[in-house]
């Protein structure tokens, strides 16, 4: 063969380029004249410029790539099983993906139905390919998360948990705040759900922490199908930041639109940090075994992937359009991080509500102890007593630590917006919206459901904001029920019908796991329905205790 | 040593079957009825992604519009179903088949168009099917993303994860198609100069051929039930309109006009709408006898093939004169209607649905 011949010098002919393919797609569409296209959810927002598509996407270029990317993923998977991966991996891991994998394929396939939306509203048909796209991408998240969940269920020591999937996702406490995280992709004003909160906000800020830091942290626990799914995911999520900000550039030319862009990014902000620094920041610094100094931790994580990358170089551009950007909710989302220990508190209350959910949660021990002081200076003395109570309080027949009496936590109030607990004391708020009393986690949460999430905003009428609804508060459903009577009704029984599905430990042994007789007698109360039963001076006396916070009982012996 | 303590040093390992203890064998999604006696993969992707209060949804849904609609609502169709998550997507797709048949679908064509034009064969095409090609596939491209963008909007408001699914492929698979069409033609047109890109849209717009058709699928758009469009997409619109052009016109005489590619091109979408066909023709027959409904839904169902049938009637009818346009005729447009309409009646019947008195040739 010649020099420099190759196959593809001697076959290829001349072809269209990416370019012209994509503006003769975009030609495909027209403006009816018989029959006005049925309109989707309504939007307070005028959309009137076409978003482009920089990225020229073509669909005769997606599908082979993407069944390229499938064919690495479930190549993978079989390499980790011929490698024996269970063998070593982590159980304190592969617990904590029972609660990530119950929640995550609800939000995808959320997002693949926002694509219903956005493709309807955006006018112009330029970027329809980038939403085409992104909604069957979407629709691959979500099942290729579910092949992972069953793929652990199936290969790992303990599968119960991973059994029951989806229907713990509708019932548990701790899945709760995942569900607000999809809905709001996908109900309420279409632009704020589908382009503020989902597009700008959650797949460009928030993936970075779900689905880049979180396979860092697998890997390091020997799970190497974590990583591999969710970087390939990952890997879509690109084209996703590129569709929200095109669609973006075209709703800020508008002046009209930047009220309700201001009121939609500090909404989607805030409720996006509380809800994924909640669940993200703690599996990843108490679902892990690995206690290496040299890595990143949460808070240095979120201020690599959301300050330094989202806040300096997506949202302050925004600025010059002329949007007033809240500098002050980014610092006091990273004070909540580093100087309120937001992770570690929320990590208390999922543990403490061990017997109510459907994963196992082990004690820290003097090794995780040592990372954490190392890392969050004064972490031992505010949380090291309540593992070190946890631990001995996992054995079977111990009190709960719900209703303990001698470790001295105080199970928070549900803020009633972001639907995560209360657990920074000192902001916690309550309100009274149409003549009810709400409690919430901090004043945005508190701004979140009186003031954006309203039929006005700053004199401007918003029909087609979306409202608060359901059965928000988890802990009203179950208020004065006995707690085995709760944990039975949930499902979270094993087979044997007796065997908790949760433990607060990772003791594969029959005789040291606990039992519906293990919780004893035990009620279940609502703080919130407890609170709306106060007389207005027992209320405020209540709050001013609340917020004053709890002190944890020094442990026995330390 | 402990007798408790024993056997935390023998489960070292975290792989199945390092020990046994209570559910350790539970290693089956075991929160839904599987339609046959062992789930298949399909309904371990699908099933229950997309809660429901009525199953595990113990808080409801948490955000509503504001005139209090819930996040997923009962009352977007007019159709009444006694248990939406009965349907299971015949052709149970999830991502990886999906991918998997896209992907071949496009090396097909890939593979097809470049062989096709490194061996000329634009210069055997008759000159008059060029123009057919040029002025009516050029058109009728249209006509598919119609159709994939009314399946795209539909796909949001379906009440099971495995309706709006098998709603989202559709859309995937027609907007593929419509762009498969496109990029051909654009293709041809680097070998053929004066084949004109712009006039398929004009004839779609303008041609009077062509009008009924796009008032049949604008009306698909404008629908506001999300059943109303798929129904009308597979049941009514496809096998009378579409397939009637493809399968009916393109794919019989090409051949006779030299034209070995196109019709493998327009093969891919017939392939689509079989499985497409056969998801909504599982969805309808089992609203059509849903235990509760099925007589209000089949007095729905008529009424919709009645109106959409009355257009795509006219639209199929319209289209008559493309018939005659290739100098070559080796096909019938009166054979090929009625096998359009004789096609969508077994379609009706296999829903359930009476002979409507639109689908009257």
């Amino acid at each position: 063969m010649s020099d420099g011949l190759t196959l593809n010098k001697i076959t290829s002919q001349k072809g269209i380029s990416v370019a012209e393919a994509a503006r003769r797609i975009a030609d495909l569409g027209w403006t009816p004249s018989y029959v006005q296209e049925a309109m989707t959810f309504p939007t307070d927002y005028k959309l009137s410029k076409s978003p482009r598509d920089p990225m020229k996407q073509v669909l005769r270029s997606y599908f082979p790539m993407q069944e390229e990317k499938d064919n690495r993923v479930y190549g993978a998977l079989d390499a980790a099983l011929r490698g024996d991966m269970f063998r070593n991996v982590e159980p304190r891991w592969i617990e904590w993906m029972k609660l990530f994998l119950a929640i995550i394929p609800f939000p995808e396939i959320s997002a693949a139905r926002s694509m219903s939306m956005l493709g309807r509203l955006a006018p112009g048909e330029e970027l329809r390919t980038g939403f085409t796209m992104q909604m069957v991408d979407e629709f691959r998240h979500s099942t290729i998360q579910m092949n992972l969940k069953k793929w652990y269920m199936e290969n790992y020591i303990d599968p119960s948990g991973f059994d029951i999937t989806e229907a713990a996702f509708g019932r548990c406490y701790a899945t709760t705040i995942g569900r607000q995280f999809a809905e709001g992709f996908l109900t309420g004003d279409a632009v704020t759900a589908a382009n503020v909160y989902l597009q700008v906000v959650a797949e460009t800020a928030f993936t970075n922490t779900l689905f880049v830091a979180m396979p860092s942290e697998a890997a390091r626990n020997g799970d190497y199908a974590l990583p591999t799914v969710f970087l390939s995911v990952q890997s879509d999520e690109s084209r996703h930041i590129g569709n929200g900000h095109s669609l973006l550039m075209s709703v800020i030319n508008d002046p009209d639109n930047h009220l309700l862009l201001e009121r939609d990014l500090r909404y989607a902000f805030w409720q996006n940090h509380a809800i994924v620094d909640a669940a993200i920041g703690t599996i990843i610094e108490y679902g892990t075994a690995n206690r290496d100094k040299h890595k990143e931790s949460y808070a240095e994580l979120w201020h690599r992937w959301i300050y330094e990358d989202y806040y300096r170089t997506y949202m302050l551009p925004l600025e010059k359009y002329g949007i007033k950007i809240h500098h002050d909710d980014i610092a006091a989302a990273w004070d909540r991080m580093v100087k309120k220990n937001y992770v570690h508190k929320i990590a208390q209350f999922f543990a403490v509500g061990w017997p109510v959910n459907f994963w196992r949660i082990e004690a820290q021990t003097d090794k995780d102890f040592e990372w954490f002081e190392h890392k969050y200076p004064g972490w031992y003395a505010e949380f090291g007593d309540f593992w070190r109570w946890y631990g001995k309080k996992s054995e079977p027949g111990e009190t709960n630590m719900l209703f303990d009496q001698d470790n001295g936590y105080v199970y928070p109030h549900r803020c009633w917006s972001c639907l995560c607990p209360c657990v920074i004391r000192e902001d916690f708020c309550c309100d009274e919206v149409d003549g009810e009393i709400y409690t919430y986690c901090s004043e945005l949460c508190r701004w979140t459901h009186k003031v954006a999430f309203a039929s006005e905003y700053e004199g401007r009428p918003t029909p087609a904001m979306g409202r608060f609804s359901g059965r928000r508060n988890w802990e009203e459903v179950y208020h004065n029920w006995d707690l085995a009577e709760a944990v039975k009704d949930l499902g979270f029984v094993r087979s044997d019908g007796r065997t908790l599905m949760p433990q607060p430990h990772l003791r594969f042994d029959d005789r040291r796991m606990w039992t519906l007789d293990h919780l004893g007698k035990h009620t279940i109360q609502s703080p919130m329905v407890l609170l709306r039963e106060m007389s207005p001076a027992d209320r405020e006396k209540h709050i001013a205790d609340y917020r004053a916070g709890f002190k944890i009982q020094p442990f026995p012996g330390h | 040593m402990s007798e408790a303590q024993a056997p935390l040093e023998a489960a070292r390992s975290a792989a199945a079957g390092a020990a046994q203890f209570a559910g350790s064998d539970s290693r089956r999604y075991n929160y839904f009825e599987p339609k046959g006696r062992k789930a298949t993969h399909y309904e371990d992707m699908t099933v229950d992604v997309q809660p429901d209060p009525s199953r595990y949804l113990l808080q409801d849904w948490i955000i509503s519009f504001a005139d209090g609609t819930p996040t997923y609502s009962q009352t977007w169709t007019k159709a009444l179903s006694s248990d939406w998550h009965a349907f299971r997507a015949i052709d149970q797709e999830w991502e990886r088949t999906h991918y998997q048949r896209q992907s071949t679908i496009v090396g097909m064509i890939a593979g097809a168009v470049e062989n096709g034009r490194r061996a000329g064969v634009w210069k055997r095409f008759d000159q008059a099917w060029i123009k057919v090609l040029q002025n009516h596939l050029g058109a009728f491209k249209h006509a598919e993303f119609g159709l994939g963008t009314s399946t795209m909007h539909a796909q949001r408001y379906g009440y099971t994860q495995m309706i709006n699914s098998a709603i989202l492929t559709n859309s995937s698979y027609k907007l593929r198609f419509a762009q498969d069409l496109t990029l051909y033609l654009s293709e041809l047109a680097l070998d053929i100069p004066t084949l004109d890109l712009d006039a398929g849209k004009q004839h779609w717009l303008e041609s009077p051929i062509w009008q009924p058709a796009r008032r049949a699928v604008e009306t698909i758009g404008g629908a506001t039930d999300f059943l109303e469009q798929y129904f009308a997409v597979n049941a009514v619109f496809e096998p009378l309109v579409a397939e009637l052009f493809r399968s009916g016109f393109v794919m019989q005489v090409a051949a006779a006009q030299n034209d070995f590619l196109t019709p493998t091109v327009v093969a891919a979408a017939e392939g689509d709408y079989q499985r497409n066909l056969a998801n909504a023709v599982e969805l309808f027959q089992l609203l059509a006898h849903d235990p509760q409904h099925g007589e209000h839904n089949q007095a729905l169902l008529g009424g919709w093939l009645e109106q959409h049938g009355a257009l795509a009637i006219a639209a199929a009818k319209s289209l008559q004169p493309i018939w005659s346009l290739p100098h070559v005729k080796t096909a019938q447009f009166n054979d090929a209607l009625d096998n359009a309409i004789e096609r969508t009646r077994t379609i009706a019947s296999q829903i359930g649905l009476a002979a409507s008195a639109s689908l009257a040739a």
